[in-house]
């Protein structure tokens, strides 16, 4: 059943340095041959014309589940994930309950067994209840599949919490993935600090915040010598200090969403108060962007992580600073990247698969984002001439906390195997 | 809804225009000469003061009362933060039976915007958070007219604590509009970041500032102390509060103004208050001709 041979696609396969209109061979849902021309007696797909990759490798994504499934499910959110490309997504503790002890590990796992659209990898919570008081079973956790910590969103404000975790959790060789930001400094900041939130009378969070907990951190990481992945950057400042890190030997890696590497705070004089411009990091300046997109480009910045974080129409529409932080990301990923950066050409289309495939995959260790021989058939495709305009009924995220809602987008995914199988044939959801 | 309403409001003074700024100034010259009375009659206008407010409220109910228009008031009794959400439902209910206009304060900046795309009757800001104090502007802007006739090339300071005002907000666009040069003056931890983008001199010593046509102090809040922004109100009197020392240094035709309440002694001393250089009782007295100006603009659909 799920044997067949894709050809005469454009496949872009950074792992493997593949870039080449190739067939691939997939015999039992696995990758069994990329070659010119296949010879196979398996049935043919045809995606001449389109771009092949790995199914892109989302390392930063809330699902809600449990406890706040009117925003978004286990489900809904993986539809989401392969609407946009994504066959794997690892998702963040900050539910309710948290996920802080083994059994929620197994019950996501579970959930997402059942579900069956794509590969869900659990973040386990590096506090309990997100606390920053107390350890979670960090071990435990481990065991039963966690493969990373993370109190995302709860920056851990106490330094000594944070050097006892760093050294806790040395021996078991995850990271601990960081949502940087002094509370001290940020709150009650709604957006970045500067002219325009000047003009727009709203609290300002100064990049400041971020950067003293990335210096921070970077320092407990060396005296540690225990690794750290740093969450959705989003300074020109915070690029720099991790590229000396990285220079000075220091086990950090770091990721940045596409709406840091697309959008500034000045999105905010054009539409005033819009809530789905409001998210934690707050979007930037230029310069902060720029320094994001160079930072992608000579390897600063591993990975590109949407930060996919759905709220409901009812929870964005209310005053700025009330509402929740963050948007959706996981449909939009890809087009937007492609039309902002690719197009634009700051970043060839080479770089940007691979900041969405191996490359995120390989700072978690997930055996991910590939199309190596024997590797789990997990394929996107995508017409990158097609243009859409993206419509809150077209979103496979029960939420539409989107920055690009109703605007028109380039690059489609069309098709998307798990294993092999089908799960997202675009046509069904139009 | 009644779709047919026009749809206008008044939600900071950044978007008013030169034409309409000098509409605005026109209307409340000719209440202000003739002290019409009872032409709205039949008309409601609905109050939402979610923040304590004397000064302005008052100001807003007498032009309402002098324009003959019935009041509303939902203010709730403690002025408590009301989220949007709860607003959102208030304010459709009372547009649903017949509210013509809405006044509203509230401390959430952008607040009025985000009403006034829900409802089809006119807005008006009565002071947003940190964002926007239209009405305040207005009021200063048509005194300072009043006064100078024009205020072309006139240098004005204004005097405090900036980075939380939304009266010194709206003040920097009318009073630029208006082709005045502003200095903005209070300690650093007062000057909000970016404010170079706004055309501005910023300056931290009130010494440089006591030869310019117009000195404004604003009201120094009691949370900036506990907040870490000033060490205390004696503290930041000791550079910028304007006492009878200052008020000899001061240009012959330098006038003196300030939004109220005044912390007396903090930002001003009783002298320099109560001088003839004062122009703040008339500044309240404009306050209630200019308000009346523009809920009628608003209402007529002219601005």
């Amino acid at each position: 059943m799920n044997s067949f041979v894709l050809r005469n696609g454009q496949v872009i396969d950074p792992l493997n340095n593949i870039n080449d209109v190739l067939d691939i061979e997939v015999v039992d849902g696995k990758i069994s041959r990329i070659e010119k021309s296949i010879v196979s007696n398996y049935k043919t797909i045809d995606a001449s014309g389109n771009l092949v990759t790995p199914g892109f490798v989302e390392i930063h994504a809330h699902f809600r589940e449990p406890g706040f499934t009117h925003k978004e499910d286990l489900r809904t959110g993986s539809i989401a994930a392969l609407q946009g490309g994504y066959t794997t997504v690892c998702v963040m503790p900050n539910t309710n309950p948290v996920i802080d002890s083994p059994y929620l590990v197994e019950y996501i796992k579970l959930r997402s067994k059942d579900i069956d659209l794509i590969n869900i990898e659990v973040i386990a919570a590096v506090t309990k209840s997100l606390g920053g008081n107390e350890l979670a079973d960090l071990v435990a956790l481990k065991q039963s599949g966690s493969i990373a910590y993370s109190d995302d969103g709860m920056p851990i404000m106490n330094p000594k919490m944070m050097r006892n975790a760093l050294e806790y959790i040395k021996p078991l060789g995850l990271p601990i993935i960081l949502h940087e930001e002094d509370h001290n400094l940020s709150l009650p900041g709604a957006m970045n600090e500067g002219s325009v939130s000047t003009k727009l009378g709203l609290s300002g969070t100064p990049g400041l915040a971020e950067e003293v907990m990335i210096a921070r951190d970077i320092l407990l990481s060396e005296k540690t010598d225990s690794p750290i992945h740093i969450a959705h950057v989003s300074t020109k400042k915070s690029v720099e200090l991790i590229r000396q890190a990285k220079k000075d030997g220091v086990l950090i890696t770091c990721e940045v969403t596409p709406h840091h590497l697309l959008l500034t705070d000045e999105a905010l004089l054009d539409r005033p108060y819009d809530t789905n411009l409001k998210m934690s990091p707050p979007l930037r300046t230029r310069e902060d962007v720029l320094e994001c997109v160079k930072g992608i480009n000579d390897g600063t910045i591993d990975a590109i992580a949407t930060d996919h974080a759905p709220h409901t129409i009812k929870e964005k529409d209310q005053e700025f600073s009330n509402a929740p932080n963050g948007i959706i990301g996981l449909e939009t990923a890809f087009s937007v990247l492609y039309s902002g950066l690719v197009k634009n050409e700051l970043l060839s289309l080479h770089t940007l698969v691979s900041k969405l495939t191996c490359e995120p995959a390989k700072v978690f260790n997930l055996n991910k984002g590939s199309l190596s021989i024997g590797q789990a058939a997990d394929i996107t495709i995508i017409n990158l001439h097609k243009e859409y305009e993206l419509k809150y009924h077209h979103l496979g995220s029960k939420s539409s906390n989107s920055p690009w809602l109703n605007q028109k987008l380039k690059a489609k995914v069309e098709r998307v195997f798990v294993n092999g199988i089908t799960k997202y044939l675009e046509e069904n959801y139009e | 809804m009644k779709s047919s309403t026009i749809k206008n409001h008044l939600l900071d003074t950044e978007h008013l225009t030169l034409e309409q700024l000098n509409l605005i100034f026109e209307r409340t010259k000719n209440f202000k000469d003739k002290e019409t009375a009872q032409i709205y009659s039949g008309k409601k206008a609905v109050f939402l003061f979610y923040e304590a407010s004397t000064r302005t409220k008052g100001s807003f109910q007498v032009a309402c009362d002098n324009l003959g228009i019935k009041i509303l008031d939902l203010s709730p009794q403690n002025s408590s933060f009301v989220k949007g959400e709860s607003l959102l439902d208030t304010a459709n209910n009372l547009e649903a039976i017949g509210a013509d206009i809405f006044i509203m304060r509230h401390n959430q900046s952008g607040i009025a915007k985000f009403l006034s795309e829900k409802v089809n009757v006119p807005v008006i800001n009565g002071g947003d958070g940190m964002h926007a104090h239209p009405t305040q502007a207005l009021l200063d802007a048509y005194t300072l007219v009043e006064h100078f006739g024009s205020i072309e090339g006139k240098k004005i300071a204004i005097i405090g604590d900036i980075k939380h005002s939304r009266v010194a907000r709206s003040n920097i666009y009318s009073l630029k509009l208006l082709g005045a040069k502003v200095t903005l003056v209070g300690p650093p931890t007062f000057i909000p970041d970016g404010i170079e983008n706004f055309d501005v001199d910023v300056e931290h010593d009130l010494e440089n500032v006591l030869d310019n046509d117009v000195i404004m102090a604003l009201r120094i809040q009691k949370e900036r102390q506990t907040g870490g922004f000033i060490p205390s109100f004696a503290d930041y009197t000791k550079s910028y509060g304007i006492n009878k020392t200052h008020l000899k240094k001061l240009g012959e035709n330098t006038v003196i103004m300030h939004p109220g309440p005044i912390n007396r002694g903090v930002e001003l001393t009783d002298e320099v208050a109560d001088s003839t250089k004062s122009l703040i009782l008339k500044q309240v007295q404009n306050g209630v001709y200019t308000r009346m100006a523009v809920i009628s603009l608003l209402l007529e659909g002219e601005l």
